[in-house]
């Protein structure tokens, strides 16, 4: 008995028994559904997370000392760029000021930073220009500001030329830095920028407490990070007051979370696809047993065991395959509308939907078997004589 | 050819056994049209599910065509049933989602028959017996006759040289019933082998040959009685 013949026969099957058909198939369509659903967010969570770390700037990594009265000094930590792996480094100094554009005042943070800040940390700016080498020699009072803080000061306008006060004193806005998003931690965009060596007279403080160190490539990452710890204990033997992290680090952590996130997320809607299932594998041993003269007739006129067992495995497989199939447009269609209405990023990736569908047809399977199974082995004299 | 030596078939209930068959030994040549006749419980239908190897005998041993089929397990029994016999029931027994024509069919998908050779066998089966013009139609929508029709072109369609037919007029009317017999009487002429199971001695009577069953012994068998 060929393929398309027996699944058109079960196609025929669940016509027969529509309602029927569609409360089981509500099951595993139900079961496909949440998995891709719950799996999607998972992943569009870690997708959001992921790309916030990496915005931060490629093959970061971070110092940052506390708990010490040492620090580092600005000539010290640019003599760095002399060892091997270095690419960048952009030493900061950090603090909140107010700043006020005629009646306008809002709290802020401040960075006081070089050059090359621009490119480690990948933060560019979308109308004038960066800070130059120049600004830090002669302490130019020039500032760039984040977008959230060009909002609140000038609204729509453009603030490059004007002039606003940073803890009153007056500073100069060149340039407006590009709108980054909400970050995993704070916004990105709620920041002044201005020259470090401005900075420490701004912030009435000497020397650096946080260094944002760019690698060559992403091989030179972990040599970067044990050159700088050994410096470091060095200067302050005790490991305790430095913290040298990277954002390759950084980010393994935060795909373990996640991947955890998407493991439970994804497990607990295959329960509701185990239960699915269980719906299947009790309907067709009803059908086995509403069935069971037909069966005995099959048998009479030459079936052998494998053409019924495979006739009602096909039929659970069509019915899980079935609803496998609607599962997967009702979850893309609620993903799609959590995304919309939640704002969040939704990843629904084709490995997924193979993976959701696939379970499906197993379950259709693994439940199938044991009504098809009970169906074949019937004996075709009791199996006639059932009315 | 069919011959059965000593078959016993015993079902054992509690502490009783029930002796359905107990030493049944007979010959049945080819193109033979044979009528077995007896009360219920004569063990005459348990016979015809050996004959049909639907059923294994307790003891003895049943020759289809000399080969022994009493030793063959359930899947090579299938495949004899699915070429070699062909089987009509009391209660025509067509699969009521299907058409007569897919009905007909049915034994040729078992066999792995292609799906355009399959369509003009069951045709041709289902004109033999008269229903050219009911190919399309379900079990409901024909009478009781067309029905039992459909599943005597079910039982030809794999061309079987045996015929087994298990009261193939009991629940027809008796103008049905002769059309019945006549197609039967039909297929012995062409040189197919009938056996057919009823306690109608008039149907009988059109058989060659009768055998009468009673308490799982035959007790008779030779020319109408």
């Amino acid at each position: 008995m060929n393929l398309i013949q027996v699944i058109k026969l079960a196609v025929a099957g669940i016509r027969a028994n529509k309602m029927r058909s569609i409360l089981t198939m509500l099951g595993v369509i139900i079961g496909v559904a949440a998995v891709i659903v719950l799996v999607s967010l998972a992943q569009g969570a870690t997708k959001s997370v992921t790309g916030s770390i990496q915005g931060l700037g490629s093959n970061l990594v971070t110092i940052s000392m506390r708990n010490t009265p040492i620090t580092l000094t600005y000539n010290e930590v640019m003599e760095w760029k002399n060892r091997p792996g270095i690419r960048g480094i952009a030493p900061v100094i950090s603090g909140n000021v107010t700043v006020k554009y005629g009646n306008k005042k809002y709290d802020t943070g401040l960075e006081g930073t070089n050059s090359e800040y621009e490119q480690v940390r990948n933060t560019h700016v979308q109308e004038g220009r960066f800070i130059m080498p120049i600004d830090l020699s002669f302490r130019q009072k020039v500032v760039l500001l984040g977008t959230e803080v060009s909002r609140q000061l000038f609204a729509q306008g453009s603030p490059i030329g004007e002039t606003i006060k940073i803890n009153g004193i007056n500073f100069k806005v060149v340039g407006l830095l590009v709108e980054k998003g909400a970050a995993a931690f704070g916004s990105n965009d709620d920041k002044v920028v201005i020259p470090l060596t401005t900075a420490e007279r701004v912030m009435n403080s000497k020397g650096v407490r946080s260094v944002y160190i760019q690698a060559a490539t992403p091989g030179d990452v972990d040599t970067v990070v044990a050159q700088l710890d050994n410096y470091l204990y060095r200067k302050t033997k005790n490991t305790d007051v430095y913290r040298v992290s990277n954002q390759v680090e950084m980010l393994s952590t935060v795909n373990q979370v996640t991947g955890m996130l998407t493991l439970m997320l994804g497990g607990i809607a295959g329960i509701s696809l185990f239960v699915g299932g269980i719906g299947i594998m009790n309907i067709m041993l009803v059908t086995v047993t509403e069935r069971t003269r037909e069966i005995g007739i099959r048998k009479a006129i030459g079936a052998k065991r494998r053409d019924i067992l495979r006739q009602f495995l096909i039929e659970a497989v069509v019915v899980s395959g079935i609803g496998g199939i609607i599962g997967i447009l009702v979850g893309a269609l609620v993903s799609r509308i959590i995304g919309s209405l939640m704002a969040v990023e939704i990843s629904m990736s084709l490995k997924v939907v193979g993976m959701a569908f696939g379970f499906a047809v197993l379950v259709g399977i693994v439940f199938g078997m044991y009504p098809a199974n009970k169906a074949a082995k019937l004996n075709p004299i009791e199996a006639l004589r059932f009315e | 050819m069919i011959e059965l030596v000593n078959i016993c078939k015993y079902y054992q209930t509690g502490p009783v056994t029930i002796k359905a068959l107990d030493g049944v030994g007979m010959n049945i040549k080819n193109g033979e049209m044979v009528a077995i006749i007896g009360p219920s419980g004569s063990g005459k239908s348990t016979l015809m599910n050996m004959l049909g190897c639907l059923d294994v005998p307790t003891d003895g041993q049943y020759f289809l065509d000399s080969k022994e089929v009493s030793k063959l397990d359930e899947d090579d029994l299938a495949d004899i049933r699915n070429k070699k016999l062909g089987f009509v029931f009391q209660s025509f027994n067509l699969l009521a989602r299907l058409t007569a024509l897919e009905n007909v069919e049915l034994p040729l998908i078992y066999q792995g028959m292609g799906a355009v050779e399959r369509r003009e066998r069951a045709a041709k089966a289902l004109e033999l017996v008269g229903l050219s013009d009911r190919l399309e139609h379900t079990p409901t929508e024909l009478s009781g006759g067309q029905q039992q029709r459909v599943a005597i072109a079910r039982a030809l369609a794999g061309d079987p040289p045996v015929i087994l037919a298990d009261e193939p007029t009991g629940n027809l009317d008796s103008r049905s019933g002769l059309e019945i017999m006549e197609i039967l009487k039909g297929l012995h002429r062409d040189g197919k082998t009938v056996i057919l199971i009823t306690h109608d001695l008039q149907i009988a009577g059109q058989a060659g040959r009768v055998i009468r069953m009673h308490d799982g012994r035959i007790v008779h068998d030779g020319e109408v009685a």
